[in-house]
């Protein structure tokens, strides 16, 4: 049998939406078909790694058992005690397969044997739940919801990122007959959308245009001394930047669509990113429900953390410091390459000095106009565009390999 | 002080603004807080009040404004 990607062409929609109608048609009659949803559900997650893949489908089956361990035994324990050491080897523990998984590659030629699509996604739930429970905004675990909450279909493989308790929310409770006519109507627009993105606009910059201009750029590798820099690989720059928005924006349309569909409110991940006056502007319109993660289980985390034991008096600094760490991280998620480390450094120094121009501008009275505000947008625009080239991976290929593609 | 003047007090320390005739007014929405005013917004709240607020119980939407602010402290104390 071979393995059904998600959302990776037409036919998916067709069987999923058709394996989806019971669903739809109970939501419209006030009833939510959980244990049917959960059904379909297994079969796509099976579908996902049928053939080749089965390896990936028996990783995913262990990470699924250990996070669960992991969150119903601390929960347990967080209902009488609540010391500091647990919590953080729970937190290592629920962090550590995705560690394993990413730290891997630099060891061998082989990926790691627990790995799976989707690895990324479900950490972000899984080590949500255990800061949640440490904090106790959530009291109770159910290891039936926590199942479902994790392994909820349209978002599995590469989010939107959802919260616990908002997805809780939605789940318990069903859609008034009005309300969920709305999200069908939004969940088709969404659809269309995504098409349009993913498989119209995306494919021509990613599979039309994207290696020519790759190709243009490696010719040019000798180019200004040896540093490769060209035309081509500015152009590589604009036409990579645009592809990665519309293949991940459109993907993310259509985890937001199936949602939408199975009456869940999944957190929405683009706004509009190229229109950010800034770059603080720009990460709260970017793959918004990764950086929201980071912002509240991260930064926010580590601020509140220096504040309250005062290792620095200096607010400023603080923040420095929780950006530089946040960013790093997010860095290291995305893999352990020195491009992914270097974009995630890249985007902390963009919004230090950013928060320094912010600082510089309180209180003086610059022209701000519709020319400055053009201008904020295209500097912004050129900053992220040369960020997405150092996240490409294209700077490897040109120095530091030497097969032409 | 009551609980809804020392928040308005904390607030102004932040945002520098008086919200006093603003108590509605979203203050993400409005940019007049980012998250590290919010990280001292709650430790001024801890400290000043003698609350606990977890940090992932910040949950926006519930305080976003001056006055839902004071009710969420007031229902914590």
């Amino acid at each position: 049998m071979p393995s059904m990607q998600p959302y990776a062409n037409p036919r998916y929609f067709v069987i999923l939406i058709a394996a989806l109608l019971p669903v739809i048609i109970g939501l419209l009659r006030g009833r939510r078909h959980r244990n049917y949803e959960s059904f379909v559900a297994l079969i796509f997650i099976i579908a996902m790694f049928g053939g080749d893949k089965w390896q990936q489908g028996v990783a995913l089956i262990a990470y699924v058992i250990w996070q669960l361990l992991l969150v119903v035994c601390y929960g347990k324990y967080r209902q009488t005690k609540n010391a500091g050491p647990i919590y953080y080897t729970v937190l290592l523990a629920s962090i550590a397969p995705l560690a394993i998984v990413k730290l891997t590659p630099v060891f061998s030629p082989q990926p790691s044997l627990i790995g799976f699509l989707g690895i990324s996604y479900l950490t972000f739930k899984s080590v949500q739940t255990v800061m949640e429970l440490r904090d106790g905004t959530i009291k109770q675990i159910d290891p039936l919801f926590f199942l479902r909450f994790l392994l909820f279909l349209p978002t599995i493989s590469s989010g939107p990122i959802d919260r616990y308790r908002r997805f809780a929310k939605d789940y318990n409770g069903v859609p008034k007959q009005d309300e969920y006519l709305e999200m069908l109507r939004k969940g088709v627009r969404y659809l269309f959308q995504g098409f349009a993105y993913k498989f119209i606009i995306g494919y021509v910059f990613g599979t039309l245009m994207l290696p020519r201009v790759a190709h243009m750029a490696l010719m040019q590798r000798s180019a200004m001394g040896g540093t490769g820099i060209s035309w081509a690989l500015v152009a590589y720059m604009y036409v990579y930047s645009m592809y990665l928005f519309f293949d991940f924006a459109g993907y993310s349309l259509f985890a937001l669509s199936i949602s939408q569909f199975c009456g869940i409110n999944t957190p929405v991940n683009f706004n509009q990113p190229f229109k950010a006056k800034n770059i603080k502007d720009f990460w709260n319109r970017w793959h918004m429900s990764l950086s929201f993660w980071f912002r509240d289980f991260v930064f926010m985390r580590v601020t509140f953390m220096i504040m309250k034991k005062r290792w620095f008096k200096n607010r400023v600094r603080v923040s420095q410091l929780a950006y530089l760490i946040n960013f790093l991280v997010m860095g290291f998620w995305h893999g352990v390459t020195w491009y992914y480390i270097v974009y995630g450094l890249f985007h902390a120094g963009a919004i230090i000095i950013n928060d320094y121009w912010l600082r510089y501008k309180k209180g003086k009275s610059l022209p701000s106009n519709r020319w400055t505000g053009a201008l904020a947008i295209f500097v912004t625009f050129n900053v992220v565009c040369f960020s997405f080239l150092i996240f490409s991976g294209f700077l490897n290929t040109l120095w530091f390999t030497h097969a032409i593609r | 002080m009551d609980t809804k003047e020392t928040v308005l007090n904390i607030l102004q320390e932040l945002t520098g603004e008086d919200l006093h005739d603003k108590m509605d007014e979203d203050i993400f929405a409005t940019a007049l807080l980012d998250s590290m005013d919010t990280v001292q917004m709650v430790l001024e709240l801890e400290e000043q009040l003698g609350v606990q607020i977890p940090v992932s119980e910040f949950d926006r939407d519930q305080w976003s404004t001056a006055s839902k602010i004071t009710a969420q402290v007031e229902a914590l104390q």
